[in-house]
């Protein structure tokens, strides 16, 4: 038998029936649900007297549009507040595990699923939503799915798949102090660009992958999809196995040594081929900053913005002098000349502990900049609130000048009332500077935690390298 | 959902790369129950200014466009989110096809599910048809499934290549959960042989 990669490894176990020439019916192991893309398959499955195939494979969360403070007054957003209902209806109804807003188990459904041990290697997973990519972290293939597809799973716990191409990024050698895994995948978008993995599932690999924390990974992962990769995975290892034990939905005792055994072969075998690779020196990568309106649109921050008419491609050109115009930037101006208005840590992408910690590291003993309008920060769960609380975080971004809020989206879609403000400028720990994706008219910087938290302090971009800070890693 | 086949209408051309859902239809809109009702809210932060006026630099506003049904676009098109509010703004708008040289695979999957068909050209012959879209005023061009082809009125004919089931699902308006429950056997045979569990060890958080 040939070596086999990681997804076609997964793939394998799951095809349920497969014809030549057509898609295959694949099993899902895990579907997770949320307020935004679900109310409509449900009102589908209702209208064809269809019901849900397997509810105890399915988990519900409110995440998207929850307020992230007095959550025990009535809702302003009555519009917000009926999906809450149907949400609770059709969970109630069908008989799906649902942690609602008041929940202590609460969160951003991609910072949930790993936090209680839903997912785990080998599964495959899927939930409305694009960042589904981050579960791939632990070596599940996790992708994101529309809301005819949502139906389509809650009714028969299948879907119809094409395979993907497949592309093995190797982020070769150590990355640099101050470097953290976000800096990492915002550089690996730079440089194969925002379309440059659309069709293809991504495994990522190396030395650098291998040294993150398994929160690291799932930052790496998440950001997948804004590379336009239809997945993103990480070999399961000692880190990943060391993470999962003890969590609620883990097996315990032998049951969890077993479940070891089977998850180490998951990893792709050696030798195994990859449709394309791209080989890139983590110790050349510089803290990330975006500059303009695509999480491509990245440079090192002692960089600065670049002038458009220095690209060659005519449509490239044009997209950069449109961006820049949006940003309100001039081409040349250096990355730490760029002065915030707001500050945003939290999302999928980076409100896990360790981003906590990181943060809180950079922030002890110092306070945001008067400059700053803003400083807010969003634990992605009600878990990880807990935790950071226990552990005396919340005091230290409360004394700096930060507003310590409960579990949710926030401020990286703004569909609650954490909206960044027209023509402000944010540095943002989430993962999309779409124009308008904080708040219409709203200017995005995505950044690390680290490099939020030196921003709110100095009120500008500032290279976290030249700091002496701890690092929690 | 309704079967394409054949369509014929008029071309906007949206001279974009990497348009992301994010701008197709922005997140204040997806707080709704329906599925219906988006193509108000299409492209709504170009589309609007400030007080719902609408921006007469926008290529959707302007008066040569009305009506349009086909549209043209970039590398790239529907990044980002998943929301299938997207392929629901652009047919409740009235488009019907869009034609581009690449789209980021969760909306190209979207769109087959609401009976949209995108089209894929190469890079050469969409910049070729934005010529012609900019050049005479009402270009229209015919989009045929059956045959895979794009044609104009003076000529022009380009074929596109689409996965077969794809096909045979949009010319059908075939609903794919009524043909995936065609295959119960195979899904309960499955479920024997390797059933899935999602067992709860330990406890959860209570308040």
């Amino acid at each position: 038998m040939p070596p086999l990669n990681m997804y076609d490894k997964i793939w394998a176990s799951h095809v349920v029936a497969e014809e030549p020439g057509r898609p295959a019916l694949i099993y899902i192991d895990r579907h997770l649900i949320h307020e935004i893309t679900s109310p409509q398959a449900f009102a589908g499955l209702r209208s064809a007297g269809r019901k849900v195939r397997r509810p105890d494979l399915t988990f519900a969360v409110m995440d998207h549009s929850v307020p992230t403070k007095n959550r025990n007054l009535p809702l302003v957003d009555q519009v917000a507040a009926a999906q809450f209902e149907a949400l609770e209806r059709n969970c109630r109804e069908a008989g799906i595990l649902l942690f609602n807003m008041h929940d202590p188990n609460q969160g951003i459904v991609h910072i949930i699923g790993p936090d209680l041990g839903i997912t785990q290697p080998g599964l495959t997973i899927v939930c409305g939503d694009s960042h589904t990519s981050t579960h791939g972290a632990f070596g599940a293939l996790a992708f994101g799915i529309g809301t005819a597809e949502v139906e389509h799973v809650l009714a028969t716990q299948c879907l119809w798949q094409f395979r993907s191409k497949t592309l093995l990024i190797l982020l070769n050698g150590r990355r640099r102090r101050g470097v953290t895994a976000k800096d990492l995948i915002l550089a690996t978008i730079g440089k194969i660009g925002v379309g440059g993995a659309t069709g293809h599932v991504i495994e990522y690999a190396g030395e650098a992958i291998r040294d993150l924390s398994m929160e690291g990974r799932m930052t790496v992962c998440n950001m997948s999809i804004e590379a336009g990769g239809r997945a993103g995975m990480v070999a399961p290892d000692d880190t990943t196995f060391a993470y999962l034990e003890g969590r609620p939905f883990v097996p315990r005792g032998k049951e969890f040594q077993e479940a070891v055994e089977r998850w180490k072969a998951v990893a792709s075998d050696p030798g195994a081929h990859f449709d394309d690779v791209v080989e890139i020196d983590a110790a050349q990568i510089a803290p990330q900053v975006t500059w303009g309106t695509n999480p491509g649109m990245v440079a090192d921050v002692t960089g600065a913005v670049p002038d458009p008419a220095t690209f060659s491609d005519s449509e490239m050109r044009h997209s950069a002098e449109r961006a820049l115009q949006y940003m309100g930037l001039e081409p040349g101006t250096r990355i730490q000349d760029i002065s915030i208005d707001r500050v945003f840590i939290g999302s999928c992408t980076n409100a896990r502990l360790e981003d906590l910690r990181l943060a809180a590291s950079v922030l002890d003993g110092r306070k945001v900049a008067k400059t700053v309008k803003q400083a807010l920060v969003v634990p992605g769960s009600e878990r990880i609130k807990a935790q950071a609380e226990a552990e005396g975080l919340d005091r230290i971004f409360k004394a700096a000048g930060f507003e310590w809020r409960d579990a949710g989206c926030s401020m990286c879609i703004g569909m609650n009332d954490d909206v960044l403000p027209s023509g402000e400028r944010c540095a943002s720990t989430s993962n999309r500077n779409f124009e308008g994706r904080q708040g219409k008219g709203g200017r995005t910087h995505l950044v690390s935690p680290m490099m939020a938290a030196a921003a709110a302090i100095e009120g500008h971009f500032v290279d976290i390298r030249q700091w002496n800070v701890d690092h929690a890693e | 959902m309704t079967p394409f086949r054949k369509h014929t209408g008029l071309v906007v051309p949206l001279d974009r790369v990497n348009v992301d859902t994010d701008q197709i239809i922005p997140k204040q809109f997806l707080k709704l129950l329906t599925r219906e009702g988006y193509g108000k809210f299409l492209f709504y932060d170009w589309r609007y200014l400030e007080g719902r006026k609408p921006n007469p630099d926008f290529i959707l506003n302007q008066p040569r466009y009305k009506g349009a049904s086909i549209l043209l676009a970039r590398a790239n098109f529907g990044c980002g989110s998943s929301r299938e509010h997207a392929p629901w703004a652009v047919l409740d708008y009235g488009f019907r096809s869009i034609i581009a040289p690449s789209y980021a695979d969760i909306f190209y999957n979207n769109c087959f599910k609401n009976g949209i068909l995108p089209v894929t050209l190469p890079e050469e012959q969409v910049d070729e048809l934005f010529r012609r879209a900019a050049e005479k005023e009402g270009y229209t061009l015919t989009v045929d499934l059956d045959s895979q082809t794009v044609t104009d009125e003076s000529g022009l004919r380009f074929t596109f290549e689409i996965d077969s089931f794809r096909k045979e699902c949009l010319l059908n308006g075939w609903d794919d959960i009524g043909l995936t429950l065609r295959f119960e056997d195979q899904i309960a045979n499955y479920e024997r042989r390797y059933p899935s569990q999602a067992r709860q060890y330990g406890p959860l958080e209570s308040r």
